[in-house]
């Protein structure tokens, strides 16, 4: 099942393992020593096993591996990495107790900074991140923080009880809403629920996630690692509503008179069209609905009720990660070929490096330097192929990139019988219309300043509905500052009420 | 969990279910409609709030078996619980000020014309239904509306009242003139030959659309229509728009994305069907 070393089984991290290098203290390993450790490799399953199934292709470190690569840690005077983690995860010091092989050490520390990171070491982009910033990436490669991040996350998740047990905090009496159980939402009813103050998020879906489960496909990060977060956030005293559809169900001033403050973190929300001629043929979806069938409603799963179409041959327009993983959905529901079109070249791509390796493992092809003008149709109304240009990369625009230019009477067209769109969103208005007072910028999305704060006295935003879209861990850094302004509001609260 | 407490056949096909569902109940207004997730693994399917008793904490919904998640859900009884109710969702209807209004219902459209009838007649509109289906036993809601103000009833096979189609009948009704106002729910053919009637007539016609949707909040987009040359969404900026306006065509294609899948499942000998109805 495996392609690179994986001493004691996939995904089962086990304290009790043998430990080759115990007899070594990891204090007693010279610098001389550390740099000699190869960096240790992922295990993953198969390419050609993996692109019919949705289970996940990492396979996780082995007990060995893992602390073998945390050995590989100078523990820098500066710690870089730390400097470079959107929430601040303090890496240097659950790395340093990794390779202790104090597992409940590092996992304690390790939660106290992150509240998800069973999610964040499966879907963080290291690689601009904390990875980026090790010192070691010059020679042999960046401590493989991530897999490190993950195999801690998940002992702790096996070991709750050598972890969670801690002193128990006292009830502030002070109540929020959260909006929206993404990883916004669940970081800062985390960091709230610590400081005893009540927390009850509301969800639109009838699954508590967010992007972490419509969005997401399993194979990166299965949903039972996201259901185990919500769960132990749940133990936290944190109370979930599902089917609660803010701006419907309830409006933003019923909650602000119901509780003493409020984070709206509903994601961004509204998907993107290309607006060109052929986009209302059958064929033709929205990444959000394309994943949301597959991945929360599970039309992968021969059981389910919700459809969706397998095509032959799918064409996913964009760079993103929701782009990549479309297309590698789009391989699992059995397409034959699949097909990644876009606009700029492999080195402009947003997406995560990782998941661009895997996706061309998978037998995914990338149609770089090309600009969809229209989706081709029969007569019966569905998708038959996508007219694109060439396009050729001019100066840099103001996102920093190359922009990229259309070639006149370039144009090919790529066959094809699924087309899913996946160039971004824009701010879904169904809550901000419910809330006129609410301070929105040009585009719709709310505005705030450095700690979350918006218009309202005691309404806080953060994620997507702020930033317009980005990635799960900029969410939780917005969560996590968002909750200390929040902490901080409550406590002037007090204050001021005696 | 919201519990059906109550649950009555209208017609072969049709149920009309009473869910608990008091927050639901409290803020609802006529054309507004639920996510109905019956378990894990159904659907999540679109279906228009009949009725909300708020001080009862109820919901009414009315259900067509068309496919395998609206039989499932017709199959549920008094008693058992739906996972999942999500809502009330889509706009309100735009209900006129005065005058008179004529509501035409065809097959299950009657659950949706119903409440904006009553809605209607309780601000002292004066309102004249038109109630169609194929044929005596698939009619709906007849005394309901019957109760509202003047009702004519159609059926293809001549089995109860005029012989023919709503449109007909409406148009007729408008031609005798002091329609200020037509609100045209059912099959999309139904809703679009209304829309020709009062085209010519210049009389403001709202329609109900049932597109295919997923989450009901503007995420996925499945249920765009096209709308004065424009891309709505059915969910959010809808279901209701202005008839005169609607591409039916697109809609009515948009429909068929997955009878496939129905016919695929049928052979298998199991049924699969996305729904077909936002508001049916």
């Amino acid at each position: 099942m495996t392609s690179a070393p994986g001493s004691d089984g996939p995904s089962s991290p086990d304290s009790n393992g043998s430990v080759s290098n115990k007899s070594v203290s990891n204090k007693s390993v010279s610098n001389k020593e550390r740099m000699a450790i190869p960096r240790q490799t992922m295990p993953t399953r198969d390419a050609d096993a993996r692109s019919h199934t949705f289970d996940e292709v990492n396979v996780g470190l082995g007990h060995d591996e893992a602390v073998l690569e945390a050995t590989r840690c100078l523990q820098c005077t500066r710690a870089w990495c730390v400097d470079a983690c959107p929430v601040h995860v303090d890496i240097r010091l659950f790395l340093d107790r990794l390779a202790d092989d104090d597992l409940a050490g590092a996992a304690r520390s390790l939660l106290s900074d992150n509240a998800l990171p069973c999610v964040t070491g499966r879907v963080c982009p290291q690689e601009i991140q904390c990875e980026g910033a090790c010192p070691r990436g010059k020679r042999g490669g960046p401590v493989a923080i991530g897999h490190l991040e993950r195999y801690v996350a998940d002992w702790a998740a096996q070991h709750a009880d050598q972890v969670e047990a801690g002193p128990r905090v006292t009830p502030s009496g002070r109540r929020v809403a959260i909006v929206g159980s993404g990883p916004g939402g669940l970081t800062a009813a985390g960091e709230l629920a610590r400081r005893g103050h009540a927390v009850t998020i509301f969800e639109a879906f009838h699954t508590a996630g967010g992007v972490l489960g419509y969005g997401i496909p399993p194979f990166r990060l299965p949903r039972d690692v996201t259901a185990r977060e919500v769960a132990r956030l749940e133990r936290l005293g944190v109370f979930v509503e599902t089917n609660a559809v803010v701006g419907r169900t309830y409006d933003l001033d019923e909650l602000r008179g119901e509780f003493d403050a409020v984070f709206v973190a509903v994601g961004a929300g509204l998907p993107v069209f290309l607006d060109i001629p052929g986009e209302n043929l059958k064929g033709v979806y929205s990444a959000n609905e394309y994943l949301t069938r597959v991945n929360l409603m599970g039309a992968f799963r021969p059981e389910a009720d919700t459809p969706v179409l397998r095509g032959h041959r799918v064409a996913v327009v964009g760079g993103g990660n929701v782009a990549v993983d479309a297309v590698r959905t789009a391989r699992r529901l059995g397409a034959d070929e699949a097909v990644v079109v876009y606009r700029r070249t492999r080195q402009e791509l947003p997406a995560r490096a990782e998941e661009v390796d895997h996706a061309q493992e998978e037998g995914v092809r990338f149609e770089f330097l090309a600009a969809p003008v229209e989706v081709l149709g029969d007569d019966a109304g569905w998708v038959t192929g996508l007219r694109c240009l060439r396009t050729e990369l001019g100066e840099p625009d103001d996102s920093g990139r190359r922009r990229p230019l259309p070639l006149a009477g370039s144009e090919f067209d790529l066959p094809c019988d699924v087309v899913v769109v996946s160039v971004g969103t824009r701010a879904n208005p169904l809550l901000t219309q419910s809330a006129p007072d609410l301070d929105l910028d040009d585009r719709g999305f709310i505005a705030v300043d450095d700690d979350g704060r918006t218009s309202l006295s005691g309404v806080f935003a953060g994620g997507d509905i702020v930033r317009g879209s980005a990635t799960v861990i900029l969410a939780m850094g917005d969560g996590k500052r968002a909750a200390a302004a929040i902490h901080a509001f409550l406590c002037e609260l007090d204050a001021t009420r005696g | 969990m919201y519990p059906v407490v109550g649950c009555d056949r209208l017609a072969p096909l049709v149920v009309r279910l009473v869910v608990e569902a008091p927050r639901i109940a409290a803020k609802r207004q006529p054309g507004q409609f639920v996510i109905v997730h019956l378990h894990e693994g159904a659907e999540r399917i679109p279906l228009t709030i009949a009725e909300a008793d708020p001080s009862a904490g109820t919901i009414t919904l009315v259900v067509q078996s068309v496919g395998k998640s609206t039989a499932d859900l017709c199959a549920v009884s008094a008693g058992d619980v739906i996972r999942d109710v999500a809502g009330p969702l889509g706009r309100p209807t735009d209900l006129l000020e005065r005058g008179h209004a004529v509501c035409v219902a065809g097959g299950v459209g009657s659950a949706v014309v119903a409440p904006i009838a009553a809605a209607l007649s309780a601000r002292g509109v004066r309102v004249t239904s038109v109630v169609g289906a194929r044929t005596q036993a698939q009619l709906l809601l007849v005394d309901q509306l019957t109760s509202i103000g003047d009702v004519v009833v159609c059926t293809d096979d001549a089995s109860a009242g005029r012989a023919g189609l709503v449109s007909d009948a409406l148009g007729d009704i408008c031609r005798d003139g002091g329609v200020d106002a037509v609100y045209a729910v059912g099959p999309v053919a139904m809703m679009q030959a209304c829309a020709e009637v009062t085209r010519p007539l210049r009389i403001p016609t709202t329609v109900s659309l049932n597109s295919i949707m997923v989450d009901g909040t503007g995420m996925c987009g499945g249920c765009r229509v096209s709308v004065g040359g424009r891309t709505a969404y059915a969910c959010v900026d809808g279901p209701e728009f202005d008839g005169h306006q609607v591409d039916f065509a697109l809609l009515a294609d948009r429909l068929t994305t997955y009878h496939d899948f129905e016919r695929t499942a049928a052979d298998r000998g199991r049924g699969v069907c996305t729904d077909l109805g936002a508001t049916s």
